[in-house]
């Protein structure tokens, strides 16, 4: 590899040897493609007049009464395809034209990266497979027909926990026989060596447009910015642009389930001892956090939103963590249900299951301090649309 | 030297077993099995009747809850042996057993580094019952660095797979890796049939002469060809391309698959497969 494929401990290409010339290929081409103008062009092409950025910054106006802090929403909501997803599919998909690949796979959790992968290779005329768990499909049936809507193929993952977990492994086993034609668009900020690489690079507009705006308003950088993470490409993509500088707290807001205490829940950061190698593992290719018990048996997360439902999380939030540049905290399900249903009834957005979670925890920051004269930057990375039936359950 | 109190010369049972192979004029057979699925005690009878029916060598899985490398059957074995709660020290256990009876039969394993990460005295565990080479799925050459010094500590070989899409360079590193023990220590190195999973549903390839003639040029321990090997005739055209031995994975745990509910036809049946596999490589 070119570039370093570590993250202090973390991260590295865990791989079978067969497809460590497949990953060197990706960075080259990566590399190669960043630095030339017309690969830049298509991008901020497609970014602006088909995804369409910049996305609004957004001052909540009610939510925030009987405290003194300003709360702005990054809209990642009102991206094309319904979350942030789609800023890094654009790159991926551009990278696999460029490396002469006319098939694309991808794994999906709760489907928003499998539509926004599916509505690129519409877009671009690639091919698509889509892996997506048994349990997934039925928690998010609109996301699949919306997927094959825009012509991909779905199919159904029915091996060990059917969630994102086995999607990712599925994934990786076709790519592994397919290379010559396909390439794997991985959805997050994980997995194998150059992929959190190049899932941050092409996230990372999401903080970059954040600090302009808010500098523009206000005239100087928010006090925190908080994001929920499940494997971390929403969250990454916010914090990139603020993570030299010191004075912005950076939060990451895990799935806390059921309890954020046991394992009936998404959490490998919060409160975990990242020096002990109990906590310590490889999977998917990278050396991270995981969720497993004492042989190393990577065991299942529990969440109400599929996309956070994942027990690891990529290499440069483990070393984030390790380093104390951001806090890694847990919100519940039910936590996240209250914060989806508020956000609805006072600001009139129906955010995704997942960015309820940084939305909580931003509510919890302010219900702790409401004398605070602070400035608070949530990012809605998705839209909550998808999460409507899950809600109703909820309830029941 | 107590740790190799069952080995006839000290030298490695891979070792042995190619020159003895060379003498006959045939190659390696090498089932691939889970070690325990579909449970413990079926398990033992399994690599008994393996053994009995004429295998060179046994290479064996430790199972894991996402094995990438492997395609449906041998992820149903990994499944099958995890409900049976089988543990590492249940693998260990087995393979103890099945060495105490065969202690000339070299053994080797092949698994996910996850477990090995978990079980920190794993080198020295897999060295007291008399493993012969262990094969780590996804530690590719270029990572390999920490385990190749545990390797060299407990002089337990290490196995690199050499795949289709390998530059010089790359084989290069391999054989240099392999070739850190000393001669009678070395195992052999896994040439991988074709891209893909483990499964029979893709059927070997002819390998590349280029990967073939690279490793001799850097003096590689004995060529054995894996993936998609489930007829005697993919035996007689790796023999043909200079390769020293075959392993058979999923085709084996096809078999148990087949007779979950059947353990004495399960038996026969193997037994049948192994023979006419190892009949094959006398061709």
């Amino acid at each position: 590899m070119k570039t370093n494929a570590f993250y202090g401990e973390f991260g590295g290409y865990y791989v079978p040897q067969i497809l460590v010339p497949i990953l060197e290929q990706l960075e080259d081409s990566f590399l190669n493609a960043i630095n030339d103008d017309s690969f830049n062009q298509q991008l901020n092409d497609l970014l602006t007049n088909f995804a369409g950025r910049p996305t609004p910054l957004t001052l909540c106006r009610n939510i925030t009464k009987n405290s003194k802090t300003k709360l702005y929403l990054k809209r990642e909501d009102l991206l094309h395809g319904g979350a942030h997803k789609t800023n890094q599919v654009i790159g991926q998909a551009l990278l696999a034209k460029r490396m002469g690949k006319t098939e694309i796979i991808a794994e999906t959790g709760a489907g928003q990266h499998g539509v926004a992968t599916a509505l690129i290779c519409a877009l671009l005329g690639l091919k698509c497979r889509i892996y997506m768990g048994e349990k997934d499909m039925q928690r998010q049936q609109q996301n699949v027909f919306r997927m094959e809507l825009f012509g991909a193929k779905v199919i159904s993952v029915t091996t060990g926990s059917k969630t994102l977990k086995d999607a990712c492994n599925e994934a990786l086993r076709d790519w592994v026989g397919s290379y010559k034609n396909s390439h794997y668009l991985l959805g997050t900020a994980a997995g194998p060596h150059p992929f959190p690489m190049i899932v941050k690079y092409f996230q990372k507009v999401i903080s970059e447009e954040i600090k302009q705006q808010i500098l523009n308003i206000e005239k100087r950088l928010p006090d925190a910015v908080i994001a929920c993470i499940g494997g971390g490409s929403n969250a990454i993509g916010a914090f990139a642009n603020f993570i030299h500088e010191k004075s912005v707290k950076l939060f990451g807001v895990e799935a806390g389930g059921e309890s954020i205490i046991g394992k009936k829940n998404g959490i490998v950061l919060a409160d975990k001892n990242l020096n002990s190698v109990e906590n310590i593992g490889i999977y998917l290719g990278m050396k991270t956090p995981l969720m497993q018990n004492d042989e190393g048996q990577i065991l299942e997360s529990h969440s109400i939103s599929a996309g956070l439902d994942f027990p690891a999380v990529g290499p440069e939030h483990a070393y984030l963590s390790q380093i104390g540049r951001v806090k890694y905290v847990g919100i519940t399900d039910k936590e996240a249900v209250s914060a989806f249903k508020l956000l609805a009834q006072k600001e009139g957005i129906i955010p995704a299951l997942e960015s309820s979670h940084a939305l909580a925890y931003a509510l919890k920051l302010i219900n702790e301090n409401p004398d605070e004269e602070q400035i608070l930057v949530v990012n809605l990375s998705g839209r909550g649309d998808k999460d409507l039936h899950t809600i109703r359950n909820f309830e029941k | 030297m107590q740790t190799n109190n069952n080995n006839f010369n000290n030298f490695n049972r891979y070792y042995n077993l190619f020159q003895q192979n060379k003498l006959n004029n045939e190659i390696a057979f090498i089932p691939f099995i889970t070690l325990g699925d579909p449970n413990f005690e079926l398990s033992f009878k399994i690599l008994d009747t393996i053994c009995q029916s004429g295998a060179d060598a046994l290479e064996l899985g430790f199972p894991f809850s996402d094995p990438l490398a492997d395609g449906p059957i041998i992820q149903a074995a990994n499944n099958r042996a995890l409900n049976a709660n089988i543990s590492v020290k249940q693998c260990f256990k087995l393979i103890e057993m099945i060495r105490s009876k065969y202690p000339k039969i070299a053994i080797g394993l092949l698994l996910y580094s996850n477990l090995i990460l978990h079980s920190p005295d794993f080198f020295q565990q897999a060295k007291n019952v008399g493993i012969d080479s262990l094969l780590i799925a996804d530690i590719p050459i270029e990572l390999s660095s920490e385990m190749l010094e545990l390797s060299t500590k407990f002089q337990l070989p290490l196995v690199f797979i050499a795949p289709p899409n390998a530059d010089s360079k790359v084989l290069e590193s391999i054989s240099k890796a392999e070739n850190l023990l000393e001669v009678k220590q070395r195992a052999y190195t896994y040439l991988l049939s074709r891209s893909g999973v483990t499964g029979i549903d893709k059927t070997a390839e002819q390998p590349a002469e280029f990967i073939i003639s690279e490793l001799n040029k850097f003096d590689a321990p004995p060529c054995v060809l894996g993936f998609g090997i489930s007829k005697p005739e993919h035996i007689t055209t790796a023999k043909n391309s200079g390769i020293k031995g075959v392993i058979s994975g999923s085709a084996v745990v096809k078999i148990i698959q087949d007779n979950l509910d059947n353990e004495s036809k399960m038996l026969s049946e193997l037994s049948k497969f192994i023979k006419l596999m190892k009949a094959a490589t006398k061709l």
